[in-house]
């Protein structure tokens, strides 16, 4: 799959499934970080979430 | 995406398929194991088929022992005849670790069966992180990093192997998607790209060894019970629904945390080939947890909302178990001592080693 991007360079990915950035904060823009998640402030558990994840 | 790698040498391919020896045991359990597995089972000393009293189920001997059996599913270990894979004694024994090792992580759960309320809070972002990967992004030493890599090892060398079993207990959109989501892990019909592979890549670039199996003497058995909760609910169909939830849980969590991990090598000076593990499962794993949350969770439980309880306790389970890992690391580090069961050996023949810290 090819992206055209704004500026006409184009971005290719071979996943069979694309995430594409729409929130402009990906860090891997065109596609999608996961940047764009809400914010949680400090203090509020996770409730037997894991505090980070991994592979 | 990137062109291919370009062919790797021969020798790191032989190391990755090379089968590991077994492991020195770590108390009486592990101990009656790895001597029989010295025989074919027709010769070997009874296998106990209960746990003695007072046994720990999250303890080193009990999860090397766990370990070992499951093992025997994957690539078993050198000189182990082929035949214990399914020996009644032996699978016996590797219930009643099971169901000591279940009983545990279901005591130190709350439960309930509300999936989308158990995911919400995996997927927002703390504004003050803190855990592993922030660590090791922030001030985390090489040694620190080396450690963690060697850890991980346990798990990435067979990553996303555990939950190729339950491919046959699924059906419709929750197989075909599942099965998308393991093509990716499995590199795409690329062998250089099979994550599994990518993490040797990274390891050798770290001055670690990538054949398989080469650090379990090394590695606790808080992480070995993280490797064994994913071999348990791949291989019982019965618990199909928490290997789903788990491995939900797993994709939803990865990218922040592979970010930080690729910043961490960078930061360090790690040698180029070694973020490109955590950069790819950056922007894999942001696919993978829209797929896996949508498509194979959310589809098996429209087929089976009876389910949902395991999901939640797969989940959950995940979550209890990286923690442990993640305070055990912490505590160590915080110490000054190795979180691994002795000191990783010096880097050998490292491409760049960068300053030790």
């Amino acid at each position: 799959m090819e992206l055209v991007l704004e500026d006409g360079t184009t971005a290719a990915s071979d996943r069979f499934m694309v995430a594409v950035c729409t929130c402009r904060r990906s860090r891997t823009y065109p596609f999608c970080d996961t940047s764009h998640r809400r914010r949680r402030r400090p203090g509020r558990g996770r409730d037997g979430a894991p505090e980070e994840g991994t592979p | 995406m990137t062109a291919p790698a370009p062919a790797p040498p021969a020798a790191p391919g032989q190391a990755l398929s090379a089968v590991p020896g077994l492991p020195v045991p770590r108390g009486p359990l592990s101990e009656q194991l790895v001597t029989a597995l010295r025989r074919p089972p027709s010769e070997a000393p009874p296998l106990p088929g209960r746990l003695p009293a007072g046994t720990d189920p999250l303890g080193e001997d009990a999860q090397l022992a766990l370990y070992a059996a499951y093992e025997l599913h994957y690539r078993s270990f050198a000189g182990v005849a082929d035949s214990w894979e399914w020996d009644p004694g032996l699978l016996r024994l590797r219930a009643a670790l099971e169901e000591a090792f279940g009983r545990a992580l279901r005591g130190a759960v709350p439960g309930g069966d509300d999936v989308d309320a158990v995911l919400e809070p995996l997927l927002e972002e703390p504004v003050e992180p803190s855990g592993t990967a922030h660590h090791l992004q922030k001030e985390g030493t090489w040694g620190q990093m080396r450690e963690y890599l060697a850890h991980r090892s346990v798990y990435h060398l067979k990553e996303a192997d555990p939950h190729a079993w339950v491919i046959p207990r699924l059906t419709g959109q929750a197989k075909a998607s599942l099965v998308a989501v393991e093509y990716d892990e499995f590199g795409g019909g690329r062998g250089d790209r099979v994550h599994a592979r990518l993490f040797a890549d990274l390891m050798e670039g770290a001055g670690l060894d990538p054949a398989y199996g080469r650090y379990l003497d090394l590695v606790p058995a808080v992480m070995l019970a993280n490797v064994n909760l994913m071999s348990w609910l791949g291989l019982h169909r019965g618990l199909r629904g928490a290997l789903v939830g788990h491995f939900t849980a797993v994709e939803v969590t990865s990218s922040p945390g592979s970010r930080r991990l690729a910043a961490a090598l960078d930061r360090l000076g790690a040698p180029p080939q070694c973020a490109l593990f955590y950069t790819e499962h950056v922007e894999a794993d942001a696919v993978h947890e829209q797929v896996l949350r949508r498509d194979v969770l959310g589809d098996l439980l429209r087929r089976e909302p009876q389910l949902a309880a395991d999901a939640v306790f797969g989940v959950q389970a995940y979550g209890y178990l990286e923690d442990l890992l993640g305070d055990h690391l912490a505590a160590c580090w915080r110490a000054g001592r190795t979180s691994l069961l002795a000191p990783l050996p010096e880097p050998t023949g490292a491409p760049g080693t960068p300053d030790a810290g």
